[in-house]
Formats: C-alpha cells, sequence, structure tokens
C-alpha cells in the first residue's frame, strides 16, 4: 500500500494548518521517513516559504495535474533533510484547476515512493477542502482554544465522517498555559468535550513559531523549542508510537497538569 | 336414482349427510355404507343432515336402533322440516351443532404511526453545520452540538447534550415536547414559542421542555415523580 496520506485541515483559516504541516513534515522526515508535503492551497500557497523552499520552485501541482510536468519535477527537495520534499500550489491559478479525482492519482502515483504525503488543505469547505480530503487515509484537524476555531473544526469533523474518512485525530494549537489558568481560553477539556475525538497533540503559543515560518525554518528541527517538542511528538504518535500526552509535553509545570485532564492514548 | 349419501368427518363427530330420495331406501343404504366402513366408524358419534326430509320418531328411533347395533351413536339430527325436528327432539336428540366459541373481539390494532407522524433515529452526534429536519419526530443519540439544526414536525428526543438550535412542533403545533439528558440550547422553539437557554447553574440534569401559556418552561426530570 505504501504510503500514508495525512491531509491537515481545520476549517477555520489561520488556525496553524500550514505550519503544522510543515513541522509533522519535517519532524518525520528528520526521523528518516520519506515525506512528501503537497501544498492544497491553491493561489494562496505558502507552505514553500514557511518551509523555506520558494526559490526553488519551477514547476507546480496545476503542471502536473495539467500534464506540462512530471510528477518528480515538481518535487522539491528540502535545503536541510534529504528525504523532504513539497509539491507547491500553483500561486497564479484558482482551485478549479485541480479536482479530486486528480488529487488521488497524484497521491496514488506518490504512494509506492514514499512514507507520507502530507497534505496541507485551504481553510473552508468548497473544492479545495475537498481536493485535500479525497486521497486522505488519516485526517488531522487543527483547531484553536477559541469557540469560532472550535465550532468549525466540528463543522469539519462532521464532514469528514460523513466521507467515511475514518476518525480524525485533533490537534489543539496556540494553548497559553496562563489565560487557561485564568479561564480566559478553553480548556483541553472544553474542547474535547466538545469535538470528543481522539487528541494527538498540544501545540503552546510560541514566538518562536513565527520567526521559524519567516526564516524558512520549521521550529520542529530546534532541539530546544517548547513548540518543536510538541510537533515532534505528534510526529512519533502518527509514525506509531504510543507516547501517552501526560509523559511527553511536559517541558514546563503547565503542561503536565493539563495532561491529567487528557485521555491517555491520544 | 340412487340416493346420494355423503359421510365426512368433522370436529363433532360423522357427519353424514343423506341426499333427496324415498327414505325406504335411503335408510338401508346408509347403514349398509357405514357397515362398510366396519372398525373405521366403530365408536363414532354421528351427525344426520337430513335437508328437507320429514321423518316420525318411529323411524328415526329405528335407525337408532340400527345404528347402535353398529356401535354408531346418534347423536344429532339436522333438519329443515319441523316434524324431523320435533320427533329427534323427542328422542332426547341434538338438533343443532354447538355454535363454535364466540370469536374473542380482536384487540385494537396498534397504531405504528402515532399522531399519524413517523420518527427517525440518528444514531450520531449532529455536529456543527449539519441539520435534520423530518416530519415526524426526531429521536438524537449522541448530542446536538452548537452550530447544528434538528427540526421536527413532532417531538425532539435526545440522548445526550443540546447546544444548537432545536425546533420541534414545526408546523404550529404547541403540544410538542423536547427532551434532552443535558438541555441547554443555543434556540429552542416550540409551536411558534422560542426560548433561549439562560445560563446553566450547576450540573446539567434531564429536562423536558413545553410550552406553557405560550411560554416555552423546561421542566427537570425525577425519577419518582409522576408527569402531572
Ligand atoms: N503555536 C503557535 N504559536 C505562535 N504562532 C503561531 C502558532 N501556530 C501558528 N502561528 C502563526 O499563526 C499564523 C497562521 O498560521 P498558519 O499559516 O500555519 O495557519 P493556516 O491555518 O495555514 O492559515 P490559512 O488558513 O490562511 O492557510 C502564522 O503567522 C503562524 O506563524
Ligand atoms: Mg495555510
Amino acid at each position: 500500500m505504501g504510503a500514508l496520506v495525512i491531509t491537515v485541515t481545520s476549517g477555520k483559516g489561520g488556525v496553524g494548518k500550514t505550519t503544522t504541516t510543515a513541522n509533522i513534515a519535517a519532524a518525520l522526515a528528520a526521523q528518516n521517513a520519506k515525506v512528501v508535503c503537497i501544498d492544497g492551497d491553491i493561489g494562496l500557497r505558502n507552505l514553500d516559504v514557511v518551509m523555506g523552499l520558494e526559490n526553488r520552485i519551477v514547476y507546480d501541482l496545476v503542471h502536473v495535474v495539467e500534464g506540462t510536468a512530471k510528477l518528480r519535477q515538481a518535487m522539491i527537495r528540502d535545503k536541510r533533510l534529504p528525504h523532504l520534499y513539497l509539491i507547491p500550489a500553483a500561486q497564479t491559478r484558482d482551485k478549479s484547476a485541480v479536482s479530486p479525482s486528480d488529487m488521488i492519482r497524484i497521491c496514488d502515483e506518490l504512494r509506492t515512493e514514499c512514507d507520507y504525503i502530507i497534505i496541507d488543505s485551504p481553510a473552508g469547505i468548497e473544492r479545495g477542502f475537498r481536493n485535500a480530503l479525497a486521497p486522505s487515509d488519516k485526517v488531522l484537524i487543527v483547531t484553536n482554544p477559541e469557540v469560532s476555531a472550535v465550532r468549525d473544526a466540528d463543522r469539519i469533523i462532521g464532514l469528514v465522517e460523513s466521507e467515511q474518512k475514518g476518525p480524525p485525530s485533533l490537534i489543539i494549537n496556540r494553548i497559553k498555559a496562563d489565560m487557561v489558568k485564568r479561564g480566559d481560553m478553553l480548556s483541553i477539556d472544553d474542547v474535547l468535550d466538545v469535538l470528543a475525538i481522539d487528541l494527538i497533540g498540544i501545540v503552546p503559543e510560541d514566538e518562536q513559531i513565527v520567526v521559524g515560518s519567516n526564516r524558512g525554518t520549521p521550529v520542529a528541527l530546534d532541539e530546544k523549542s517548547r513548540a518543536g517538542q510538541a510537533f515532534r511528538n505528534i510526529a512519533r504518535r502518527l509514525a506509531g508510537e504510543n507516547l501517552p500526552l501526560m509523559d511527553l509535553d511536559k517541558q514546563d509545570g503547565f503542561l503536565a497538569r493539563l495532561g491529567k485532564l487528557i485521555r491517555p492514548g491520544g | 336414482m340412487a340416493v346420494s349419501i355423503a359421510i365426512k368427518g368433522i370436529k363433532e363427530g360423522l357427519l353424514v349427510t343423506v341426499g333427496d330420495g324415498d327414505w325406504a331406501e335411503a335408510g338401508p343404504t346408509l347403514l349398509e355404507k357405514l357397515r362398510e366402513g366396519g372398525e373405521f366408524f366403530r365408536g363414532a358419534r354421528l351427525v344426520l343432515q337430513l335437508g328437507g326430509r320429514a321423518l316420525g320418531a318411529a323411524e328415526l328411533g329405528k335407525l337408532r336402533t340400527s345404528l347402535g347395533d353398529l356401535n354408531i351413536q346418534l347423536w344429532t339430527v339436522l333438519s329443515e322440516s319441523a316434524l324431523t325436528g320435533n320427533a329427534a327432539k323427542a328422542l332426547g336428540l341434538e338438533t343443532s351443532l354447538p355454535k363454535p366459541p364466540a370469536v374473542t373481539p380482536e384487540l385494537p390494532p396498534i397504531d405504528p404511526l402515532e399522531d399519524g407522524s413517523e420518527a427517525i433515529l440518528v444514531q450520531h452526534t449532529v455536529r456543527s453545520g449539519r441539520s435534520i429536519n423530518f416530519p415526524g419526530h426526531v429521536v438524537v443519540i449522541g448530542d446536538v452540538n452548537a452550530g447544528a439544526e434538528v427540526s421536527a414536525g413532532g417531538n425532539i428526543v435526545v440522548w445526550g447534550r443540546v447546544r444548537g438550535t432545536v425546533q420541534a412542533g414545526i408546523n404550529g403545533n404547541a403540544e410538542a415536547v423536547i427532551c434532552a439528558l443535558d438541555l441547554a440550547p443555543m434556540q429552542l422553539r416550540i409551536g411558534n414559542a422560542i426560548a433561549t437557554s439562560p445560563k446553566r447553574r450547576g450540573k446539567p440534569e434531564p429536562e423536558l421542555a413545553r410550552v406553557k401559556d405560550g411560554q416555552v418552561v423546561a421542566e427537570r426530570w425525577k425519577p419518582n415523580e409522576r408527569e402531572k
């Protein structure tokens, strides 16, 4: 069967899908897995920027779909990690240039050549989301501890369930310990209470993420970064490791305490 | 022409139907037929259907004796003739078969569509952006999340939490009810009455919402209290 196709999606925009895609991909590739990222956000591409590969783009996904380029030609190899590739989105086209069946075909072609295919979905529930979902084996829902983001995640989960894609897993991004403590932010429990799906990771708010994105260096490659550690843990869980959230996310006392609230096995 | 004699087993015994014709001929033919049956008819109790033929007590009595010799009991004589009927009675014979036991009146069939409306069962959580709309009743096993909508012509029952919008009795039926294990909807409508949830204090409890005096009221379900 080959690669596992992972789709990173959220419903709401700006919650951290692209950041998550770049970091999980880097973390998996750093463990020697062969990973191909596909930027599914046609017209608003930015995975290439976050991965620091924008100046290497010659061909993109639309070229492949239209047959102007071979799949291999559109795969850009990462600067640091030899097993990591990106298939960028077209900047000048719109989402209708690619169909769900194109995505299935392209992923099927890649499946035998790599271990993971990670698709960065655009926000929303339109064509771009459908494209990103179509070939998926595993859906990761990214949300923030905010009512509106959780509401949209719920909506997406409903759509994923109705497509019979199997149970999606949840990443809660941008959690701030002090705000949760003051009751100004939804807690992990509040979010899980509504969404009731498997939690695969919690990523703290971390300025280094913004810095890393601007430099094109995912924080997952920074041993000292807390957010980087969180993404590395998610990657290990995706690879099948049974890391309890409570043990591995406790870089500080806060997450250890949070961990107690979380069902194990996530 | 020979008199027709039909012999048939019935629930009550042996039914012998004697066709039209001279009794002087029919009587012996009947006995002859039964004698031919031999062992088969021994001990039988006989119901004699004589149609309109008129027979007196003497003739019936003689027949009874002859049948007795064959070990067959003459039990009942069915006849349209008053003479025959009276003769049979005089001999202490039955003149009609016992009425079949009165058929027990059937229970009214259970109407599977109470109020003329069906129900649907939704066996999963209704998530944001989903809507369920049904002219009958709606039963959800799971939650109705914020951003989801459930509307029913009849009642809504949720075995779970209600956070979204629920509307029962959408065609103006103010008798409709909405019940849930935890009822804290964004908005709730029954018939034409609309309510929003007040902030909850304390633990959620099963509740049933209905319209009273034009207002939606939610009553807690208490296991020991009967519905008023
Ligand atoms: N844990 C975090 N801490 C701090 N900043 C973050 C974190 N996660 C994401 N960000 C920042 O939030 C912004 C949005 O992130 P990102 O682009 O990954 O979201 P997205 O879901 O892909 O957005 P879009 O829907 O537009 O594609 C970026 O500037 C990113 O650097
Ligand atoms: Mg993005």
